[in-house]
């Protein structure tokens, strides 16, 4: 102590003091930032990136822009903020590269690699911020209870029902849009839908419906179309196919045996 | 028409005439005697003696008379297990894609019924089908009664008990489908509560009256149980009764033919030929039902899953009957006023009151509207051939025309899916296609009627072509016809020639006169006996170019021998 106190006024003090002090707040800094990344990481990154940047070039500059700015005389729209999963799930459904112009991208078959498409999403990814690709874990289904289930059923009808049919069968919605089937659709593109809302579906965002939640939705759904129907289910399109057989298959076949029927006399 | 008994039961001349029973022949023994003692078994088998003709069009209204015996079934089985409450409970029953969901009870009863309770859901579905047919059983009855005249004097009251029958069968299978408390049927009620709210000024009362508060409220599927199983089956049950004793009584219509006339009717009578057929007929209906209900998923509730006010899903749609109304509701362009505060939603209203109002009212009014037209006030016991009324075919027509256009607007988001087609270019060809089409139908039915008139009209005259085709010496080709039976020539010409009225003082006012003349245009004459004569003597002369020197009256009774064996 009696040192401190007495070196307190030594000459050299303030110098040490300060370059001490500069030492720690060093320190500090250094053990809360995390970590750079190694600098082969990054190469690769800028490897995938360019090439990404390349492949958007030939095949989606044309109507996203250059830098993807979007171009509004093509509809494209800008694509700085949408994030890896939008790439993703739009280049993995097929809808992009759209073929020719129309009310909305038809799903339809996916001509990209894996690799390919991963640079594409690292692209854009790079452009600005977004969701990411997600993990298996964010939206795998297989470790939702029973209840949790019937608990995403619920979810399911509350959020999407109304666009896609209480089983997820499709609807329409105006100026010739669609709702699309969701039965046989993964679960990763479900999570991608869910997440950067594509064309006329809105974003549900993590803060409304956590990963937990859509993992119970996709386990619902995946689970809703694999019970047996009590007989034909007529596309489970509800009361309009319903009516069709009532007139066409219960009415006509009716009306055939009543004609059988009413040429049957007694015999002399 | 029956002919009244010549001494009313009262009279006492009955009493003193009538000889005791025990000197009556009856050739009824033991407990037959014994019921007719009490209740006058011989008197009812003479009813059951009454003819009935026979064609496959009689047999419409009974397959709405097997659907209902078949609901009454159904429907009881299904009382024992269902719970008309809206209380809320946690699912614990078998489907596990509901566990813990919480739900009215009534929807829990139902998805007991259709998975706890054996053979539940197989009776939900045979009931769910048989209401289904039930309704278009009876819509197509009305159609056949409709397009044959059936409904002219004297069946006037049963067409008004046919009417009422269909518009509370409409009631019966929307309480129905509301009592499982599932979300179509929840969307259904919340359709229901926004017509009842569109009634100008006495709305928002008759809404709190309905469903005792606002809409959900704790009470209406308890109402609608009462409503479902007690009210309106009891009416349907009293009216089908009427309708049944109103037949018996008029007896039954039948088409023109020789021997049948407008005071005869020719068939079979009812014992036993009649029930044999009758009672079989029943099977078949029930059969088919069964099939459906074994077959064909309907109404799959567990996948809709309970009511919820902040639910909705694509494809909400009423059963098809209610159809037409939900498409006219599609279609409206959106039209309201609102006035001192108040909203007025002629969007809602018109579409759905005014509609389902314009349709009863317009099927209910149509013979009296056609009686006066024509000033027809005789008795019709034969049928009219649609053909033979072209105004009324195309009137009929046009009215099924406008109907299917608003049916199918009801489904227009199907439509879209199935056809891959804009939704806004279904709704906007609606629009257009409710007023348009039936207009088209008018005229090309109308039409059709008078060149199938003219057809027959040819064929009385000129005979059935004989498909042999005659070279004549001079090298032309000619197809000669063989004239046809009397029988037949008799059918096609017996209908009455429609006329106009004459002006006759001020009875006959001039729309009156304008509207009977337009009724009464464009008919093709049929030939007249002089007509027939001279046209046969022509046919002879062919007969003669065939080289028979048979006369061609002869030739034709041959022809129907021939056919008739
Ligand atoms: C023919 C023009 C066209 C081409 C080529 C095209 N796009 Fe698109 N893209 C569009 C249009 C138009 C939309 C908006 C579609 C919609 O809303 O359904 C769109 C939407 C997108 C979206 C969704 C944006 C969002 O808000 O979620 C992504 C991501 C996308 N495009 C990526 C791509 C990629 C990657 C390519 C190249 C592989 C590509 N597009 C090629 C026209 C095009
Ligand atoms: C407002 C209506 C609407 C709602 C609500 C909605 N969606 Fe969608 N959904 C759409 C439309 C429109 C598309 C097609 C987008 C496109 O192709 O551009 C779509 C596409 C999808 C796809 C892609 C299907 C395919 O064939 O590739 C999935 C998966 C999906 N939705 C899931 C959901 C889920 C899960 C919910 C509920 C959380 C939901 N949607 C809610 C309108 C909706
Ligand atoms: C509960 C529903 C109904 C049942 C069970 C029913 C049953 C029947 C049956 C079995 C007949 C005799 C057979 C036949 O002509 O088809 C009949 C006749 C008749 N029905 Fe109905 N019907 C129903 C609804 C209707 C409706 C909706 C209408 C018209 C609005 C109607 C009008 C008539 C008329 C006018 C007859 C007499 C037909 C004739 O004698 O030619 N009925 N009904």
């Amino acid at each position: 102590m009696r040192f401190l106190a007495s070196g307190r006024r030594h000459k050299a003090a303030r110098p040490l003091l300060l370059l001490l002090s500069l030492f720690l707040v060093g320190a500090v800094y250094a053990l809360v930032t995390p970590a750079t990344s190694s600098s082969a990481e990054g190469v690769a990154d800028a490897q995938l990136i360019a090439a990404g940047k390349n492949l958007f070039a030939t095949n989606c500059a044309s109507c996203h822009g250059l830098n993807a700015e979007g171009l509004a005389q093509q509809g494209a729209p800008n694509l700085t903020n949408v994030g890896a999963a939008a790439v993703d799930f739009q280049v993995r459904t097929g809808r992009m590269p759209m073929a020719n112009p129309l009310v909305q991208a038809p799903r339809k078959e996916n001509t990209f690699t894996e690799d390919e498409i991963a640079a594409l999403a690292a692209y854009v990814a790079s452009l600005g911020d977004g969701p990411a690709i997600p993990d298996e874990s964010q939206y795998d289904p297989s470790s939702v209870s029973a209840e949790g289930v019937a608990r995403g059923g619920d979810l399911f009808r509350t959020n999407c029902s109304a666009c896609h049919n209480f089983k997820g069968a499709g609807g329409a919605l105006p100026d010739g849009r669609v709702a699309p089937s969701l039965q046989g659709v993964d679960a990763k593109e479900i999570w991608e839908a869910m997440r950067t809302g594509p064309g006329q579906m809105p974003v549900f965002a993590s803060g409304s419906i956590p990963d937990e939640d859509v993992q119970k939705m996709v386990a619902y759904l995946e689970q809703v179309n694999a019970t047996p129907s009590a007989g034909l289910s007529l596309g489970g399109l509800g009361p309009v196919a319903e009516g069709f057989w009532a007139w066409v298959a219960g009415i006509g076949s009716l009306v055939l045996f009543a004609t059988w029927i009413a040429t049957r006399g007694p015999r002399a | 028409m029956a002919k009244p008994a010549e001494l009313s039961p009262e009279s006492p001349a009955m009493e003193v005439r009538t000889p005791p029973k025990e000197a009556a022949p009856s050739k009824l023994a033991g407990p037959a005697t014994w019921v007719d003692d009490r209740i006058g078994l011989a008197k009812l088998m003479g009813n059951i003696r009454k003819v009935f003709p026979d064609h496959w069009s009689f047999l419409l209204g009974e397959i709405a008379l097997y659907s209902f015996v078949i609901l009454l079934l159904t429907g009881v089985f299904l009382t024992i297990w269902f719970k008309p409450s809206m209380a809320e409970v946690e699912y614990a029953g078998t489907y596990e894609l509901m566990r813990n969901v919480p739900m009215s009870e009534a929807f829990a009863s139902t998805l007991a019924i259709s998975f706890d309770v054996r053979g539940g859901l197989l009776v939900r579905q045979i009931h769910h089908w048989a209401a289904m047919l039930f309704v278009a059983a009876m819509t197509v009855h009305m159609l056949r009664v409709f397009f044959t005249g059936a409904y002219r004097k004297p069946r006037e009251l049963n067409w008004l008990i046919g009417v009422g029958l269909l518009s509370i069968g409409l009631v019966e299978g929307f309480a129905g489908y509301s009592l499982p408390d599932d979300l179509l049927s929840g969307t259904g009620l919340r359709f229901v509560d926004g017509l009842v709210r569109s009634i100008p000024l006495i709305g928002t009362w008759a809404e709190f009256f309905v469903f005792g508060g606002e809409f959900p409220g704790e009470l209406v599927i308890a109402r609608l149980y009462m409503v479902h199983i007690l009210l309106v089956p009891g009416l349907l049950l009293g009216l089908i009764s009427a309708h049944m004793a109103l037949l018996v009584y008029h007896k039954h219509t039948h088409w023109p033919a020789p021997g049948r006339t407008n005071h005869n009717i020719q068939g079979y009578p009812f014992f036993p030929i009649y029930v044999a057929k009758a009672g079989g007929f029943f099977f078949i209906v029930f059969g088919i039902t069964i099939l459906m209900g074994a077959l064909i998923q309907i109404n799959p509730v567990w996948l809709f899953g309970p009511y919820n006010p902040a639910q909705v899903t694509a494809g909400s749609q009423p059963d098809w009957y209610m159809g037409f109304v939900e498409g006219a509701i599609r279609i409206i362009p959106n039209w309201e006023t609102h006035l001192l505060g108040t909203t007025w939603s002629w969007n809602i209203f018109l579409p759905g009151v005014g509609l389902m109002g314009l349709l009863f009212t317009a099927l209910g009014a149509y013979p009296f509207i056609e009686a006066w037209i024509t000033g027809d006030k005789s008795e019709h016991h034969l049928l009219d051939r649609p053909r033979n009324a072209p105004n009324r075919t195309a009137l009929g027509v046009a009215g099924m025309a406008a109907y299917g256009m608003f049916w199918l607007a009801g489904g227009n988001d199907i439509i879209a899916t199935q056809f891959h087609v804009s939704l806004n270019a279904v709704t906007y060809f609606m629009r257009v296609a409710v007023f348009v089409v039936p207009v088209l139908a008018f005229i090309v039915t109308k039409r059709i009627c008078l060149s199938l008139q003219r057809a027959d009209r040819d064929r009385v005259l000129h005979g059935s072509e004989s498909n042999i085709i005659v070279r004549s010496p001079d090298g032309g080709y000619s197809e000669s016809h063989a004239p046809i039976s009397q029988g037949e020539a008799y059918s096609l010409t017996r209908h009455p020639q429609l006329e106009a009225l004459t002006p006759n003082g001020e009875k006959v006012g001039r729309t009156r006169q304008r509207l009977s003349r337009w009724f009464a245009d464009g008919q093709v004459p049929t030939p007249t006996a002089e007509e027939i004569e001279a046209a046969a003597h022509h046919s002879s002369d062919v007969a003669a170019i065939e080289g028979g020197d048979t006369p061609a009256i002869e030739s034709s009774e041959t022809a129907e021998t021939g056919a008739s064996h």
